[in-house]
């Protein structure tokens, strides 16, 4: 809480202040898409590890036939996809849990998904651009 | 941030220590904390040198002795001493429970370091505010509600298998020992609901004779609410009565998504 909040005079009865706003009426969503994503990655980490730990001293050549390969495309965008949207929903219950306050919150909530949206297309697209 | 540290008016320093009287072998010592708002002074942890071989087994007997023997301005609740009113929750050696079910022996540190619940306003020594969680256990309104009347002079009647659903539930004695041990309800207190009030909250939603589950589940469905719990667990690990809060919020949270098609 910050400063103002913590020293304003409240004479809000405790049951006034815990119904607050109400409820948000959503969250199940994020929550089960974050169980999703998880139980989607595990295959799909371990075929990229895999993968990746096979293609180790092959050519650049090689390397990218491999990507260009549309089965190994299409798993490489579902991996980045699946990916950078499991690491916003969790950042954002990590920002959530810790983060102070409705604007920095907010913002600190915008910045991930920004970030994630943008690599998440910077991946797609390089993989795009070798495949087709 | 969350705070992760205390503030500067709520570290902890060296109190008195009372004695045992001379002779005594049986020697137990309990650190207790002491606050006393109306003095300004920061917290202290006086030392009670207790005698055994003349105290009850459990904490509760040795503050009881304490209270009526060394130090009557300690300050602490208690009432049925037998693990049923939920009033002496504070944590003892680490471990929030009820000092009447906590047997002395069971400590085997020196000393029997006592504690308020944590992270709750302290209204002195012992004693913890809890008219905020009072008021959250409100919000969720822990009663029967339902349109179809009651059959004219009869009960509302469960099956075996209905009434089965409500064991692990029913027996809380709202000690909200799991709600303070919990590390999301440290941080996010003021809007997640916590462990206890969840675990009271699914019991009425478990009720085959409530007819607002679906209203009951609207007003839960809140990323504060309801999704700060992580599956810490410490509402399990801490529970006097061995009830399993997580549980009955994970089948809220089965439920939710139930509920969605």
């Amino acid at each position: 809480m910050s400063e103002k909040q913590t020293t304003a005079i409240r004479m809000e009865s405790a049951l006034g202040r815990v119904r607050g706003l109400g409820s948000a009426k959503q969250g199940t969503h994020h929550w089960w898409m974050q169980r999703v994503t998880s139980m989607a990655l595990l295959p799909l980490t371990l075929w990229f590890v895999l993968s990746v730990a096979t293609l180790a001293g092959k050519s650049h050549e090689a390397t990218l036939a491999w990507i260009a390969h549309p089965l190994n495309a299409t798993l490489l965008l579902a991996s980045i996809g699946l990916s950078f949207h499991h690491a916003a929903a969790g950042l954002q219950v990590v920002i959530e849990d810790y983060v102070r306050g409705e604007m920095p919150r907010m913002f600190s909530i915008l910045a991930v998904k920004a970030a994630c949206w943008l690599f998440g297309l910077l991946s797609a697209i390089a993989v795009l651009k070798i495949a087709l | 941030m969350a705070t992760f540290t205390l503030p500067k008016n709520s570290t902890i320093g060296t109190g008195q220590t009372y004695k045992a009287e001379p002779g005594a072998k049986n020697v137990k010592s309990f650190k207790i904390y002491r606050f006393d708002p109306d003095t300004g002074e920061n917290p202290r942890y006086d030392t009670y040198e207790i005698d055994l071989d003349k105290c009850g087994p459990m904490v509760l007997d040795a503050l009881i002795k304490i209270k009526n023997e060394v130090d009557t301005t300690l300050t602490f609740r208690r009432s049925c001493r037998e693990g049923i009113c939920g009033s002496c929750a504070m944590n003892i050696d680490g471990m929030n429970t009820l000092a009447c079910l906590k047997p002395i022996e069971d400590v085997q540190k020196k000393d029997v370091r006592i504690t308020p619940l944590p992270h709750m306003p302290v209204v002195k020594d012992l004693v913890p505010d809890l008219s905020h969680i009072y008021a959250q256990l409100r919000s969720i309104e822990p009663w029967l509600k339902s349109d179809t009347p009651p059959p004219p002079d009869e009960e509302r009647r469960q099956s075996k298998d209905e009434r089965a659903k409500l064991d692990g539930l029913w027996e809380c004695i709202l000690c909200f020992c799991c709600s303070t041990s919990c590390p999301s309800y440290w941080w996010n207190g003021d809007r997640y609901l916590g462990p206890a009030v969840l675990l009271q909250a699914y019991r009425w939603i478990a009720d085959s004779r409530d007819e607002y589950t679906g209203q009951r589940l609207d007003n839960l469905e809140d990323p504060f609410r309801l999704y700060r719990c992580h599956t810490i667990m410490n509402c399990a690990a801490t529970c006097p009565k061995g009830l399993n809060p997580a549980q009955a919020i994970g089948k809220i949270k089965q439920m939710m998504v139930e509920r969605q098609g």
